[in-house]
This record gives structure tokens, sequence and C-alpha cells, in this order.
């Protein structure tokens, strides 16, 4: 249906030219899943813009042929390749807020590409709109007709962009990262609903990923991309069990999975034995029935609801939830970014709620209590280099100035893995990666007793999430941290965590140690949030050594718990 | 010690490397800084080079037309044209500005203030602002100067009140939208008072579109200023200011002595026309991100 031979995409930058894609070749066969996995970079999608024609300013394809039943995608008119994008091909983009208008009402952004490709007059664009809306399983289709894009929430955009992408009944969709930023139950319900309408509709599929644990799940062929080239090509199953090229078992090992360490997620070679840590059972911090309500256009919203919970010193507590349980609500009260409502958050046995938030700037305890943010892109000032970035708390709490500051904002670069040489560079000169360790390095650079982690890995690789995580294990047991992982991710929060907390709606509904609540969960609610998780394909360890690697896991998480 | 200093020169070559980088990319922002660097010279060293005394007068040759001696004619008072128009670009730069630094200024801080902390300020500053700006503009400066007084300062401070709303806009919308990013959060956490953050991280994120709105207005300034004296407010003769020039010139235009009225309207467009060229080239040289 759709082949790519020896495709090539450059760029023309400042630096000069830029290969993004070198050379590829490829085919679609009709009603097939093919998966492109590749981490950011690889020239993943680069190329389904390059089969589109969309590429961004500077970017031409150099040399090879896409050919789409029989049509010339390289050297098809303008003309012609508006025809073919949205009723031919179609795209479901990464963010689907961003691949929205904000300002038109999503029906009418349905309809917009029915007329276009005269698939609806102006009478019944109307109703073949909710048709379109209906087939992406929209309850109440009639009522969203008229809903804006910022009234939705994530999944629900997602899939008013699956609605357009569909309504012209194309034969391929290409998915680009369709589900990354959803929550994970959601990522579930998207993947399983775009499943079923491609199967449903005969069509053929192109879905571009990251995630190797979810290319796995969805797709029928699996192509791995690194720098621009396919390293790698075939039956999912056999890349997950036999991965032949050194990239893609890098890619296998780093994906989270069920009875793998943390240590397990990097490659072989650079694997060392996991840091012995300490866990006390005298509390570090402790919250009493924190409270917290906004005042809403409808009445008060209450976010937290009366939580409480303990943060022993040296122990790693895990709060787990998907967007709008409140778990950020509580960490940005916990770091003392947010005044309570109502409640206590005793630190070393001092009430620190009591404290605004606008004063606590000025408190002595502001240098023990820590945050990793979530985006580390937008956690950096654009117009400071990466020293600048590390050294603002050093200056301010520290009052450290010229020599002394230079040793020790070098010290935390070599604490981090961060290349001396980047310190001088700005965040956009940065990967994701070294932003990551630019923030983490900020984070510890004051010593702090208590660090909250805001998904710190969420906007990551999975190659680079494996390596950050393994550095907040190692940061962890040489600096005797204590953590509060925050995460939509309980693969990753049980790889870090020794105790969970699982939050819904404001509330605690369940918390254990870490693998108690993963091997047994008791509610309803966890464990749909343990299902929705990607389950990739079974490595193929040998049985015994597989049952090795368990016991000894349970062993240590005994002995910590214990 | 060594170590910063090195870092330190590293990092203003990196400076310089960018400004060479964005000269050389864009040819536009390369003659607007050459044409700039003209201006700023004739304000500079322009009195004392000038072939003639700009207020000179000499009965005698009046009305000449431009020739080799007087490049630019004479006026009806037989001073030279050409020494008058170099030396007007002191004052006229000087006005603009004055006025677009203290409407920076004041801008700067309102739209700080209304953006960072919102609530009544900001609508108080908000309802202030559009009653300044549903004046006509103009007008509103003739009013002013009308009323303060016939002098440089006050054509300052009239052309600084009517464009202080645009930087105060400009200023509260790139303000408000990184009230709550990331970097601002971190930079609570290390222990940085509400007024440190806005200073130091948040503020200095507005300048790129800054910079595009104070090149404009340095270009509007000067017309503006101009206007002023055309209308006999502000700098009165004998002064040599290009808007009072075209004014006494367009008296002879009808008689035939184009030169009086069309040379300090050549000078004045040459200002602002440079001025507008300027912007896109200054803002890249304040966005880091520019730098690869």
């Amino acid at each position: 249906m759709l082949s790519v031979r020896d495709l090539s995409v450059i760029f023309q930058t400042r630096r000069g030219v830029v290969d993004a894609v070198r050379g590829i070749s490829f085919d679609v066969a009709k009603g097939e899943i093919l998966g492109i996995v590749g981490e950011s970079g690889s020239g993943k999608s680069v190329t389904s813009y390059a089969l589109m024609r969309i590429l961004d300013a500077g970017g031409t394809i150099k040399a090879g042929e896409a050919t789409y039943s029989g049509i010339d995608l390289r050297r098809a008119a303008e003309r012609d390749m508006r025809d073919i994008r949205g009723r031919e091909i179609s795209m479901i983009f990464q963010n689907p807020r961003a691949a929205l208008n904000p300002i038109r009402k999503v029906g009418h952004q349905i309809e917009d590409v029915l007329r276009q490709h005269a698939r609806a007059t102006r009478q019944d664009a109307r109703a073949k709109a909710i048709a379109a809306m209906e087939a992406v399983k929209i309850k109440d289709a009639a009522a969203r007709y008229d809903a804006y894009p910022f009234e939705l929430s994530g999944g629900m955009c997602q899939r008013i962009v699956c609605a357009i992408a569909l309504a012209c009944d194309p034969r391929l969709l290409i998915a680009d990262e369709p589900t990354t930023g959803l929550d994970i139950t959601t990522q579930k319900a998207v993947m399983d609903l775009v499943r079923d309408l491609i199967r449903e509709r005969e069509m053929s599929s192109i879905l571009i990923t990251h995630d190797l644990g979810l290319a796995a799940q969805y797709c029928d062929r699996l192509i791995v991309m690194k720098d621009g080239l396919i390293v790698e090509q075939g039956d999912p199953l056999q890349i997950f069990s036999q991965p032949r090229h050194p990239y893609s078992r890098k890619l296998v090992d780093a994906t989270p999975r069920a009875g793998a360490s943390v240590r397990d997620l990097l490659p072989v070679e650079i694997r060392a034995p996991e840091p012995k840590i300490v866990e006390t059972d005298k509390p570090l911090v402790e919250v009493r029935d924190l409270v917290k309500t906004y005042a809403g256009k409808s009445g008060p919203v209450q976010a937290v609801k009366a939580i409480s919970f303990t943060v022993h010193r040296g122990q790693c507590v895990g709060l787990v939830g998907e967007s709008g349980c409140g778990k950020s609500t509580t960490s940005e009260m916990l770091v003392r970014l947010m005044d309570a409502t109502a409640g206590e958050i005793l630190f070393d046995g001092d009430d620190i709620a009591a404290i605004p938030a606008r004063r606590f700037a000025r408190d002595p305890r502001r240098a023990d209590i820590q945050m990793v943010f979530q985006d580390a892109t937008d956690s950096l000032n654009p117009r400071h280099t990466a020293r600048q970035a590390i050294a603002e708390p050093l200056r301010r709490l520290r009052r450290m100035r010229g020599a002394a500051l230079g040793i020790r904002i070098e010290e935390l670069a070599g604490l981090v893995g961060l290349p001396l040489p980047l310190l001088d560079r700005f965040p956009h000169q940065l990967s994701g990666g070294q932003k990551a360790r630019v923030g983490i390095a900020r984070a510890v650079a004051l010593d702090p007793k208590f660090l909250i982690l805001d998904e710190p890995t969420a906007a990551l690789d999975v190659s680079i999430q494996a390596v950050v995580l393994n550095l907040l294990v190692d940061l962890r047991a040489k600096l005797g941290l204590s953590y509060l992982f925050v995460s939509h991710d309980l693969h990753v929060v049980r790889l870090l965590c020794d105790y969970v907390i699982v939050m819904k709606d404001g509330l605690i509904v369940e918390e254990g140690r870490a693998h108690q609540v993963m091997s047994h969960p008791q509610e309803p609610y966890t464990k749909s949030l343990l299902a929705a998780a990607p389950k990739p394909p079974e490595r193929a360890t040998p049985a015994d050594q597989l049952e090795i690697k368990n016991a000894q896991y349970t062993a240590l998480h005994d002995k910590r718990a214990s | 010690m060594s170590d910063l200093s090195a870092t330190d020169l590293t990092r203003r070559q990196g400076t310089l490397d960018h400004v060479i980088y964005v000269l050389r990319a864009n040819p536009v922002t390369l003659i607007a800084f050459c044409m700039f660097a003209f201006l700023i010279l004739s304000a500079l060293f322009g009195p004392a080079l000038v072939p003639y005394d700009p207020l000179a007068t000499n009965a005698g040759n009046s009305l000449q037309p431009p020739s080799w001696s007087h490049w630019f004619g004479t006026d009806q008072i037989g001073r030279d044209v050409f020494s008058r128009v170099i030396v007007a670009t002191r004052l006229d730069l000087t006005i603009s500005v004055a006025a677009v630094a203290i409407s920076f200024v004041v801008g700067s801080i309102l739209g700080c203030i209304a953006g960072y902390w919102g609530g009544w300020p900001d609508v108080i500053l908000n309802r202030f602002l559009d009653t300044i700006m549903a004046f006509p503009l103009f007008v509103l400066a003739m009013g002013i100067v009308a009323a303060l007084g016939n002098s440089i300062e006050n054509i300052i401070y009239a052309t600084a009140i009517i464009n202080m709303p645009f930087y105060a806009r400009l200023v509260r919308a790139e303000v408000n939208i990184r009230r709550d990013a990331g970097f601002v959060r971190a930079a609570k956490l290390a222990g940085s008072s509400d007024l440190r953050v806005l200073a130091t991280q948040i503020f200095p994120n507005a300048l790129p579109p800054m910079m595009v709105q104070v090149s404009l207005n340095l270009g509007w300034a000067i017309l503006n200023a101009a206007g002023l004296s055309f209308i006999g407010l502000g700098v009165s003769p004998p002064t040599a200011e290009w808007g009072i020039m075209v004014a006494e010139g367009a008296n002879f235009i009808v008689s035939g002595e184009w030169w009086l009225a069309v040379f300090p309207g050549l000078w004045l467009m040459f200002a602002v026309f440079t001025f507008n060229l300027l912007g896109d080239g200054l803002r890249d040289i304040v966005d880091p991100r520019k730098r690869t």
C-alpha cells in the first residue's frame, strides 16, 4: 500500500546541513499496523512529515521514493497532496490541544475537514460531524459538538483529533506519539479505540512512538530507528525477546517492566550494583489532614480532601494518581509554594504549613525542602546558562560567591554526570536528559533533606529515563535524601519507591509497601491503573533465571521492609 | 578567580560572536546598524564637524540653491541648511531616546506589577491605560505641551506619556504568561523573593519583544517631536530642529525654494526608517535562543 525506498531528508540549518533521515526503506501492507520506534532525534516524526509533505521550513526530501497506491508522494503536485491529506492519508498529532484550533468549536473543526473533501454539504455537515464523534465513542456527542477544546479533557481532545483524522475514511492513518502526555488509563482507552477502528475499517496505520512497550502491544511489525537509519525491523515479540541490534537491546532493557529492578534498565555494561539504602522509621515529614480548596466558578473546588501520610528519613514514597487527583497540589503545598486551606505539615516536628508560602523563601528550612520539576525545559530560564541555573540557590541561600561557588557547581555537575563544558550552555542548547540533570543538580545543590520529584522523567526518552532514575537512586544513597516521587506511572514508581500512596479525587484510596500494592492491589482503581500500563511481551529469559531475579527482588524488598 | 574571568571572557566573546552572526545573517540588519552608527556619529561629532555655524545668519547669501559651498543650500536668512540638518540630529535623538527611555522604564514597572500580582492593581492600571489610549495620541501630546509649557523637557514628557501604555501592555502580557513557569517556581525554591524573581527571572524574558517596540517607538518619538515643533509647540526657533525646519521651509516650497523643507524632511525619514529596520536585529541580539 505504502512503499518507501531510500528516503533521505535533510534540514538546512545555521550549522550547515543536517541529515535527519538517511536512506530508509519500508513498506506498509494493507490492514497492517506498523510501529516506528525511536528516541527523540531519530528521525521518526520527520519521516512521517516527509510522507505527508509537511516538513518544516528548511527541510527537503533529498533522495528516495515514496509511493502510495501508485501515487508518487515525493513529486505529486501540491494540489493533489491536499486531496490526499485527510482523505487518503491522515495524521494524529502528538499534542491534541495544539492540534486543535483553540477558538473554534470542535464540531466545526470536524465539519471543516468533511467540507474540504466534499464529504458533506452545509445541510448535513452537522449530522455527519456528530456521527464522526460517535464513531470515536464520545458520549453525548451532540452536546460536545458545541464545546471548545479547552472545555474538554486531554483524552477527549485526542478523541476529537481522531474523529477529524478518521472523518473522511482515510486508508492510511499516521499516529505520531498519539498518547504522549495523556494519563495511563486514557492512553489505554485511546489506543484501544484507535486499534479497534483501524481493524474495523481495514485501514493501515503507522504508529510512531518512543515507547517500545506500547508499540509492541499494538503493532503487527516494528521498525527501530536511530539517527535517521533503520537499525532493526521485525516482529514485536522477536525484537523484545531477541533484539539483534545493540540499540534495540538498549531500548528493550530501558523499558520498565514487571520483575525488573532499576539497575536492569541500564545496558549490561554499565550496570553497577544497587547501592544499599538505609531506611529508618524516624518521621521526617508528617502530613496531617491536609486540605486545599480553590474558589471555583461554581462554588469551592476541593482539590485535596484531608489526606495524611508520613515520609520517614531515607524513605522514598511514591504518590500515584491521574491528572486532577490532587497529587500536584499536594506536592506544591509540601514544597511550600502554595498555602494549605487546613491541616498540618510537620517537618522535623515543626508545623511548616503555618508559615505562609510567601514568607517561606526566607525561612531557614527553605534549603531543606527542594523539588525537581516535571518539565525540565519549562523549569530552566531560557536566558540563564546551566551554570547560572545551578548557582541561583547557592547564591541566594548559601551566599556563595566567586571561586567557592565555581567549585561547588562543578562538584554538583560531576555528581549528576553533566559534562563540565555544558555548564556554559543555554537550556535550548542542551538535550532533554542534560536539562533534567541540570534540574536535579539545582535541586540537590543545597543538600536538602527532603526532595519532591514531580514526574521528573515524564518528558524523557526511555533510555534517558533509565539513566535519570538510576541517578536518583544513587543520589539518594549518597546524600541520604528522602524522596516524594509523584507520578502517574506505577511501573516507574515501583522501581524507586519503598512505599506507595494512590490518590484519586483528592483522597488516598490505597497505600502500602510498594511491592505489596503492586502485586496485591486491593482497590479497583489501583487495579485499573496497573492494568492500563502497556504490557510488553515477556523477555525470553530462561524461566529459572527470571525466577531467581524475582526472588532476589522480593528478598531485597522484604529486607528493606523489615 | 582566574577561572571565573576566563568564563566571563568566553561569554563576552560569545556575545560579540553572536552580534557578528546576527549582522552577517541578515544584510538588512547590517545596513540598519550602519545607518544607526551614522546617526549616532552625527549626533556626537556633527556640531564640531559642520562647515558653518548653524545659527550664523548671512542676509547677503539667503535662499541659495544647493551648491558645492552649501550642499543643501541656504535658508531665508542665509543659514547653511546642511549644517543645521546635521546639528539638529543631536536634539532630535536626545528627545526621542529620553522619551522612549522614560516610557520603557515606567511602562515596565507598571506592567510588571500588573502582570505579576494581578488583582486590583491590574484592573486599575488597565483602565488607566485604556483612558490614555482612548485619546488621539498626538492631540494628547499637544495638550500636555500646551498645558505644561513650551520646553524640550515637556516634549519629552508628553512623548513618554503617550508611548507608555504600549510598553506597559506588552510587559504585562509577557510577565503574566511566565508568572507560574517552572523556572519561576524554581527561583522561589532557591529563596528568591517575589521582587527578585520578577527582576532577574521574568522581566529579562520580555526583552526580545520589547526591543522591537523600542526601535519602532524611537522612530515614532522623533516624528512626534518633529510634529509638535512643526505646529509651533515645543522647540522654538532659531534652534536647529528637523520639525521646525520643515515647518519654516514649507512656506518657501510654493516659490520654488524646495531645499529648505526637503532636506530636513529626508533626514527625518532616514532616522525613522533606520529605527524601523533596527528592531528585528536588536531582538535577535538580546534573545539567547538565537544563539546556537
